[in-house]
């Protein structure tokens, strides 16, 4: 399979303070893909995400999107094939409606306009704004701001979906609306790169993490090996849920039991299993 | 633990952002913080949170126009007569967005800017900020551009410059919104510390209840303006029922062991574990069967 997003030997140095955010990164991502992007602050991660849809230029390396070459390509060029959904909906809204930001960008790529009055329908319902359909963005709450951030790129139905911190803010409703996201765009074939702190998240959605560090790409694997990797978590100072954490700390304390638990349910199914044998 | 006396008393608060006609933003509410409480306020979007730390600080009812009933008295002041420049030196106060309150200027002068009407000495100053960024983990970056820091590296700032002002009452607005997990350890460490050495009182509103479970004293649920439960977190979220019908989430280990129980795997009287060595302790035992 061809990769969706291939990155060669990335360098992206910030003129300002010469700070090197992304230091020498390669990596590829498959179509169908749910990755998440940890680190800490700082670490690269949304420089690393913001070159995926021609918003920052390499300082060194290439990044492929489709197979294209991003450099010489206008950020709306790759903004047919990746959605990016900004870590601040702030820099990222500037309708004048919440109607009109959801209309704007099917309406950017030529999609007719009944198709486009179909999808900010459907993205609607799906995020729950019917209530603010008429109003300015900046007049409704950061968190609300966050979703109609996502349904403005979701209504676009880009390859590629680009979340940059989710759940920032959001309480558990819309915490799980996200989860539904992702779990939706899985199943309609989209690869989803989620930038993420928020590790239950992360740790029910995902099939694969990228780990970021001072710039460096230093892990890629699945949830269970980054979060039971001591070495990684404790060098990046991640913490996983608290439920695969009590996984981690029985195992430390019991032998007998070497299961690593994502979720509350895994790890119900775990005590089953130990007072069924 | 000795009664120690009220720091912060709500009495019959009542407050409308707009028209009395409308659902009122707080509702009845009565609540008492004692010196050195660390609160932890959850409740889901728009439940008033904020709007009641708007109260402490006395920017409701002077700033904001509303319609404002009852009393809030905190530290010895009535809220409704003293000027809010009087109250920010009782009370500090971080946001959830920090971009909005920066200035143009250095992280340095940026923290300097707030300490200007306390009147320091250069050099305590200077000491100050050096502290405070420490506290925060942003040592080395004084003369960067806030502009240029990550948003979790903004966030820490806006903490430091609550902190240089020395607020007895800490009120933070999810702070770590944007913060990486080690910055969010650090933060509620930070003020977990303020708590415990120096007695600050810290009210914060954050969705992450793990963490507010590990550190707050006093977990108060608010919901469409109400208060609905306050004590423990042991206690609150022993309310599962409750808890999750409101929409909110259970720590993950306290969940965890609400599900064995009613499995019937294992009977803990309806209180669960709700810090992480608690749980260790309490469901070890359930995974050692056979060596044991
Ligand atoms: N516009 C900019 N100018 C100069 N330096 C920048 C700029 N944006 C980011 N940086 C710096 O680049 C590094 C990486 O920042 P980036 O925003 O990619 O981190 P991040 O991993 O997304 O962090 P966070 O979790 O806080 O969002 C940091 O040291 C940051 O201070
Ligand atoms: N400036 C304002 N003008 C009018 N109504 C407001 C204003 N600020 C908040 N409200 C309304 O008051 C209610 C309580 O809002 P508040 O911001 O206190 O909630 P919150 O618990 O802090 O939510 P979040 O978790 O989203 O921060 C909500 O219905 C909100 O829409
Ligand atoms: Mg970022
Ligand atoms: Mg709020």
């Amino acid at each position: 399979m061809e990769p969706i997003i291939k990155v060669e030997n990335l360098w992206h140095i910030y003129p300002t303070g010469n700070v090197t955010a992304v230091r020498d990164v390669s990596l590829e991502i498959n179509p169908g893909e749910i990755v998440g992007i940890i680190g800490q602050n700082g670490s690269g991660k949304t420089t690393l995400v913001k070159h995926f849809i021609g918003l920052l230029k390499p300082t060194k390396g290439v990044v492929y999107v489709n197979g294209k070459d991003t450099a010489p390509l206008k950020v709306q060029q790759v903004a047919a094939n990746v959605g990016y959904v900004y870590q601040n909906p702030n820099h990222q809204l500037f309708a004048r409606t919440v109607r009109d930001e959801l209309a704007f960008g099917p309406g950017n790529l030529g999609i007719p306009e009944d198709e486009i009055e179909a999808r900010v329908d459907q993205a609607v319902k799906f995020f729950g704004l019917e209530d603010f359909l008429e109003l300015h963005p900046y007049r409704i709450s950061f968190p609300l701001r966050k979703l109609v951030g996502m349904a403005s790129v979701y209504t676009m139905r880009p390859d590629v979906f680009i979340l940059d911190e989710p759940t920032t803010g959001q309480d558990n409703i819309t915490t799980q609306t996200v989860y539904r996201l992702i779990k939706r765009l899985r199943d309609e074939g989209s690869t989803v790169l989620c930038v993420a702190h928020d590790m239950i998240l992360l740790a029910e959605v995902v099939d694969r993490m990228l780990v970021m560090r001072g710039g460096d790409l230093i892990m890629d694997g699945t949830p269970r090996e980054v979060f039971s990797n001591h070495e990684i978590m404790s060098s990046t100072h991640l913490t996983p849920p608290q439920i695969t954490t009590l996984s981690l700390k029985i195992q430390e304390k019991y032998q007998s039991f070497n299961k690593t638990v994502l979720s509350i349910d895994e790890m119900v199914s775990e005590v089953q299993k130990s007072s069924q044998s | 633990m000795t009664e120690t006396k009220p720091l912060i008393e709500f009495k019959d608060v009542t407050f409308w952002y707009g028209s009395t006609e409308d659902q009122p933003a707080l509702k009845n509410i009565n609540l008492t913080i004692h010196e050195g409480d660390y609160v932890a306020l959850l409740g889901l979007n728009g439940a008033g949170k904020t709007t009641l730390q708007l109260c402490i600080n006395g920017v409701i009812p002077n700033s904001i126009i509303g319609e404002f009933q009852g009393e809030v008295i905190v530290d010895g002041n009535d809220t409704f007569e003293t000027p809010v420049r009087e109250m920010a030196k009782i009370v500090g106060m971080v946001f959830d967005n920090p971009e909005f309150q920066l200035s143009q200027m250095s992280v340095g002068e940026e923290i300097a800017l707030g300490m200007e009407s306390l009147g320091y000495s250069y050099p305590d100053m200077v000491k100050t900020i050096d502290e405070v960024l420490e506290i925060v983990g942003l040592t080395g970056l004084i003369d960067r551009s806030p502009f240029g820091l990550s948003g979790g590296q903004q966030q820490r700032l806006s903490i430091a410059s609550a902190l240089a002002m020395q607020p007895k009452i800490l009120v933070m607005d999810e702070p770590t919104s944007n913060v990486d997990p080690i910055g969010k350890e650090e933060i509620f460490q930070v003020a977990y510390q303020l708590n415990r050495e120096r007695n600050m009182t810290v009210i914060m509103a954050e969705h992450e209840v793990e963490v507010m479970a590990q550190y707050a004293n006093l977990v108060v649920v608010m919901h469409e303006g109400e208060i609905v439960l306050q004590g423990t977190p042991e206690d609150v979220f022993s309310n599962v029922e409750l808890i999750q019908n409101l929409g909110l989430r259970m720590p993950q280990v306290a969940a965890f062991g609400h599900d064995v129980e009613k499995l019937g795997l294992i009977d803990l009287g309806g209180q669960y574990p709700v810090k992480l060595d608690q749980a260790v302790e309490t469901y070890g035992p359930l995974f050692n069967k056979k060596a044991g």
